[in-house]
């Protein structure tokens, strides 16, 4: 028996989240005393793999078919099946993310295992197998308790800090039977986003609102943001005209993030707003308001002119990294 | 072409959740409800342009809700929509609501359903990959746009780092974002014709049940924020790395 973890790489390396996936796997291996199987799809190097064994799995189980290295979710989950059911495995674990969120309810749907999207603890076993997650985009909490024999977990990314240990995983190819439905869907064209750091995954992130005024002012967010080595992001109203990209648009219905840090310039703190970043561990708030909502969800405080404020700000960045090198 | 749109029931995006019977469930007094935004703005929209565009020949709306849930599926048929089916049960499990739909598509057959990123409630983003799964189709996540033409979808999707544009065969599921369609407002002659359009009800099939949900809990209140002055950007940046150590 063993927990099967899907696991994402990119660029010949396996993503941080998905050590966190891995980790966590460990960590529930450990309470109900198995081990972890961490899947690979696609085209990776052995050694990279067998450093899965530093954050907890034993064995990697590799499917290197090429057509893998795209999303296509009937086939990972043909695939995760697979592993589960080679390894006997009761508990399947995702990231929270796209790929995971497009694999994992496939897997609860086919194998009737309840599912617990977006994990932000560990399973509590004294009373069945309860995870805390997220509902109500972050204004609330909710103790889910798995019922089935099977259990589908999706993992919050950055919820539980990584740390490294020795270990090796042995690595196994595995053979999955693919069907041509497997891959139903053609893809016709792919833009990787490259250079850019990804807000989804960002640890740290300077976002800007209103309070900025106007596009022509976002050099500002964007300097601090490089000098941070920061993803960038907005309010829903700077997206809406046509400021910012789309993609930068957090809150309730935009995108979530969950940073170790989350700057917030010029905007006001809508609870629409709060709702997707009310994950971030640290909070700044800089707004010329002193009564901005916003302030009483924030660590930190700056009351005053963002535009005067940012590049200060920015400096003093720049001056702490080249003290700090 | 027939499509389906699913919409399910949540709270208005500034409600303020509050817990009851011991914080065993969520205190619904005073909470207004509203159609899930992913679901109207966008998928029911969506729909709605392709019936006009002359690409879809019926559109149908479909809720999993108790009887308290007609109130949205009657504002969504005042967007438009031909006919609604709610189906009687109450789920807060994503299976369940899924296994539901599916149970209901199997006998009615629809080409193209649409569904939201996911509900706003309770943030799983997983019923319509699942009703992909229970119905033997092809699920599209995360679109950003949604052609169709013939028997074939062609949909720009966001992916890990980046996006796609994919084609696939129907039937499929697809679940839109913004960008898919611009949101509406109804006007009167969509309210006046709303009334007249079929409200079915459906009896729920029996579903396990796979999930129970033990207590829910509120965020711990933030300490209170520390004012740093707009003239001192180093204090800020050292608090950051020393205190929040997080740079
Ligand atoms: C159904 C629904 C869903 C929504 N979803 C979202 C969502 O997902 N995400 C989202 O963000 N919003 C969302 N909203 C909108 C939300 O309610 C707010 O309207 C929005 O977040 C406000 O954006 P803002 O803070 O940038 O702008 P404003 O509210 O206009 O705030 C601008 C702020 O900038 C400050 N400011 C002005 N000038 C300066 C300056 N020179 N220096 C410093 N500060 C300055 C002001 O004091 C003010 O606090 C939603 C609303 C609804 C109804
Ligand atoms: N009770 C429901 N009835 C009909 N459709 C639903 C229901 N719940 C969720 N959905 C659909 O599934 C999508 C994803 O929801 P969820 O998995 O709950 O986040 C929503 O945007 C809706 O389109």
């Amino acid at each position: 028996m063993s927990v099967v973890v899907l696991v994402e790489h990119t660029e010949g390396n396996i993503k941080k989240k998905s050590l966190e996936a891995i980790q966590y796997a460990a960590g529930i291996a450990q309470k109900t005393g198995t081990t972890v199987s961490a899947v690979v799809l696609g085209t990776l190097a052995d050694n990279v793999m067998q450093d899965l064994g530093q954050y907890g799995a034993q064995k990697v189980l590799h499917v290197p078919d090429a057509r893998l290295n795209q999303l296509h979710a009937r086939a990972y989950t043909n695939a995760l099946i697979t592993a589960a059911q080679k390894e006997d495995s009761k508990i399947i674990i995702a990231l929270h993310d796209i790929n995971g969120r497009a694999v994992a309810p496939r897997l609860s749907a086919k194998l009737k295992a309840g599912l617990v999207a977006g994990a932000l603890s560990y399973p509590d076993l004294t009373n069945g197998f309860a995870i805390k997650k997220q509902v109500f985009s972050g204004k609330a909490f909710a103790y889910v308790n798995i019922t089935s024999d099977v259990k589908v977990i999706t993992l919050m990314l950055n919820t539980f800090p990584l740390s490294k240990t020795e270990g090796s995983a042995s690595i196994q190819k595995l053979d999955v039977n693919f069907s041509d439905k497997d891959f139903g869907i053609r893809v016709k064209e792919t833009n990787k986003i490259t250079g850019d750091i990804q807000l989804a995954d960002a640890q740290l992130v300077v976002s800007g609102g209103r309070g900025m005024k106007g596009p022509e002012n976002w050099g500002l967010i964007e300097g601090l943001a490089k000098e941070l080595g920061a993803a960038t992001a907005c309010s829903r109203p700077v997206a809406d005209a046509h400021w910012r990209p789309h993609h930068e648009h957090v809150g309730q219905t935009g995108g979530t993030v969950r940073p170790d840090l989350y700057i917030a310039v010029g905007i006001s703190g809508a609870i629409q707003h709060l709702a997707g970043v009310s994950g971030s561990k640290t909070i700044v708030v800089i707004n010329k308001d002193p009564e901005a909502p916003f302030f009483k969800a924030a660590n930190y405080g700056v009351v005053g002119d963002a535009l005067e404020i940012l590049p200060r700000l920015t400096q003093a960045v720049e001056k702490f990294r080249q003290n700090h090198k | 072409m027939k499509i389906l749109v699913c919409i399910s029931q949540v709270p208005d995006t500034s409600t303020k959740i509050m817990l009851e019977n011991n914080n065993t469930a969520i205190n619904n007094q005073g909470v207004t409800y509203i159609i899930n935004p992913y679901d109207e703005w966008y998928a029911l929209i969506r729909a709605l342009e392709l019936k006009e565009s002359g690409t879809a020949t019926d559109v149908h709306l479909i809720t999993v809700g108790k009887a308290n849930t007609e109130q949205i599926i009657r504002k969504a048929l005042a967007l438009g929509g031909d006919e609604a089916i709610r189906i009687d049960a109450d789920s807060n499990d994503p299976y369940e609501t899924a296994s539901q739909i599916a149970g209901y598509v199997k006998s009615a057959g629809y080409d193209l359903i649409l569904c939201g990123k996911e509900s706003i409630d309770y943030n799983n983003g997983a019923v319509g990959a699942m009703l992909a799964e229970l119905l033997d189709m092809d699920y599209i996540g995360f679109a950003t746009d949604i052609q169709a033409e013939g028997d074939l979808v062609t949909v720009k999707r966001e992916i890990e780092g980046g996006e796609e544009t994919v084609t696939c065969n129907l039937p499929v599921v697809v679940a839109c974002q913004k960008g898919v369609a611009e949101a509406r407002i109804p006007n009167m002659r969509g309210i006046m014709a709303a009334r007249t359009r079929p409200l079915k009800v459906v009896a729920p099939i029996a579903v396990d049940s796979v999930t129970s949900i033990l207590s829910y809990e509120l965020p711990p209140a933030k300490a209170g924020v520390k004012l740093v002055s707009p003239d001192d950007m180093d204090e800020l940046v050292e608090l950051l790395h020393s205190e929040a150590k997080v740079i």
